[in-house]
């Protein structure tokens, strides 16, 4: 049933993928609940705080509580708000956030994963398209603070998608391959090991360029609450609210995969099983992301833009001459 | 079968519409109230009466920006398929993107010498 990827589709295949995405939605809302709880625990420990602690043992059932909270509160919709956009833009900003989980190899197994022979260049290509979803959402609301919010992560992620982009060209030259699970198998014949080794200067680029792109704090410019109330979402309420934060986390979980993929070796990893590898490196991943955002202060808009176009994408344009000139030479 | 991998992208994009459009057309509007008033739907300006549009000019910097991004996105798109090559392709792919690098580079410097890349 779960042999579709080398054989003909029947029926049988057929069930098999929609119980194979089935599975990943659902571990998908558990991860990013468990997320949340995750950070403001994590945070909070930082911070000296206890964090949530009084909905269910530990605060585990917090997110929960959350999400039927968020579920059973009114839908509010501006009078002057561009009804048809207002009502879509959450929907555009989470279904492709949803849809680039179907390239990543959770597992050495491969039956939650399509083996595109574009992996790479079909994440990238759909992450991109959250941000209409951003910015309409923000046009859409006719609120000034929604509309700077709207514009500001426009900018924000167009640049940093340009250093995203460069800097995952060093892994596809080393790898010759932009499928995901063959980047995660050449890792392990690799002479260098996992390409965090050869690529060091591509993985900072990388994670900083992730960061601006998840709108995480020390780059939160787009919903900075001291000059923007929350930014592109100011006036959505309740559930449509909800789907914003959801593709916000998806994304944290995603891009934490991805970087786990190209640069820790994905499932790789010797006695534990692959989805255990997998689980610890993401979280890994997932925790430095959290200590960046207790650790650093915002930062301007005009040193935000320089970083990205005067640093960053000249660094990764030389990550990649040095990593062809090194390969042309070892 | 390789098409079995895009019916699997197929299926992702069908549950990722079905589950906000499930969760807020039609679960949504049983469980929550609707009791619009005037008050509410007014739009958030900090308490205030909502003073003029929001949609007014904005700063021409996000037009350039864009520009930028579209010239150097390109040129991310040309580089991909390079990049898998680039072990057969040896010295003369490498010698090839040097050149191609070099003259976006240019275009950089010009944009950094213009003052483009400040934002004020």
């Amino acid at each position: 049933m779960f042999s579709w990827q080398t054989q003909p589709l029947t029926w049988m295949h057929f069930l098999g993928m929609l119980i194979g995405a089935v599975i990943v939605l659902f571990l998908v809302l558990f991860i990013v609940m468990y997320t949340i709880y995750f950070e403001r625990k994590v945070i909070g420990w930082m911070q000296n705080r206890i964090g949530p602690n009084r909905v269910g043992p530990f605060g585990l059932l917090q997110s929960a509580a959350d999400v039927f909270k968020l579920l059973l509160k009114e839908d509010i919709i501006p009078a002057n708000a561009d009804r048809p956009m207002f009502l879509i833009a959450p929907i555009i900003a989470f279904v492709p956030s949803f849809m680039v989980l179907a390239v990543i190899p959770y597992t050495a197994t491969h039956i939650f994963t399509a083996g595109l022979n574009v992996g790479v260049l079909y994440y990238i290509a759909l992450s991109s398209i959250s941000i209409v979803g951003i910015v309409l959402g923000g046009w859409a609301s006719n609120n000034k603070y929604s509309l700077v919010g709207g514009l500001r992560s426009a900018a924000q992620m167009i640049s940093y998608e340009i250093p995203l982009g460069l800097s995952i060209l060093g892994v596809i030259m080393l790898a010759g391959s932009l499928n995901l699970n063959t980047i995660v198998t050449h890792q392990a014949t690799d002479r260098f090991g996992w390409y965090i080794i050869p690529q060091i200067i591509g993985f900072v680029v990388f994670v900083i360029a992730a960061i601006a792109e998840l709108n995480r704090t020390p780059f939160d410019l787009p919903e900075a609450e001291s000059e923007l109330v929350a930014g592109y979402f100011t006036e959505y309420t309740g559930f449509r609210f909800a789907f914003y934060m959801l593709a916000e986390y998806v994304y944290v979980f995603a891009i934490s995969a991805l970087g786990t993929t190209l640069f820790l070796g994905g499932w790789e990893g010797p006695f534990l099983p692959s989805w255990l590898w997998f689980a610890i490196k993401t979280s890994a991943f997932i925790f430095f992301l959290f200590w960046v955002r207790a650790t650093m202060p915002r930062i301007r808009i005009d040193q935000l833009m320089g970083f990205a176009w005067k640093v960053l994408i000249p660094v990764a344009l030389f990550n990649i001459l040095l990593t062809g000139a090194l390969s042309l030479i070892l | 079968m390789y098409g079995n991998n895009y019916l699997f992208v197929l299926i992702f994009l069908a549950l990722g519409v079905f589950l906000p459009v499930s969760s807020l057309m039609v679960i949504g509007p049983l469980l929550r109230p609707n009791h619009p008033s005037r008050a509410k739907t007014t739009t958030y300006e900090s308490g205030l009466e909502p003073v003029g549009d929001a949609r007014a000019r904005y700063n021409v910097r996000y037009y350039l920006f864009a520009l930028l991004f579209v010239i150097f996105d390109v040129e991310i798109v040309f580089l991909y398929p390079w990049a898998v090559e680039y072990k057969h392709l040896g010295v003369f792919g490498f010698v090839e993107m040097l050149i191609f690098i070099l003259l976006l580079v240019i275009g950089l410097v010009y944009a950094w010498r213009k003052k483009v890349l400040e934002w004020k």
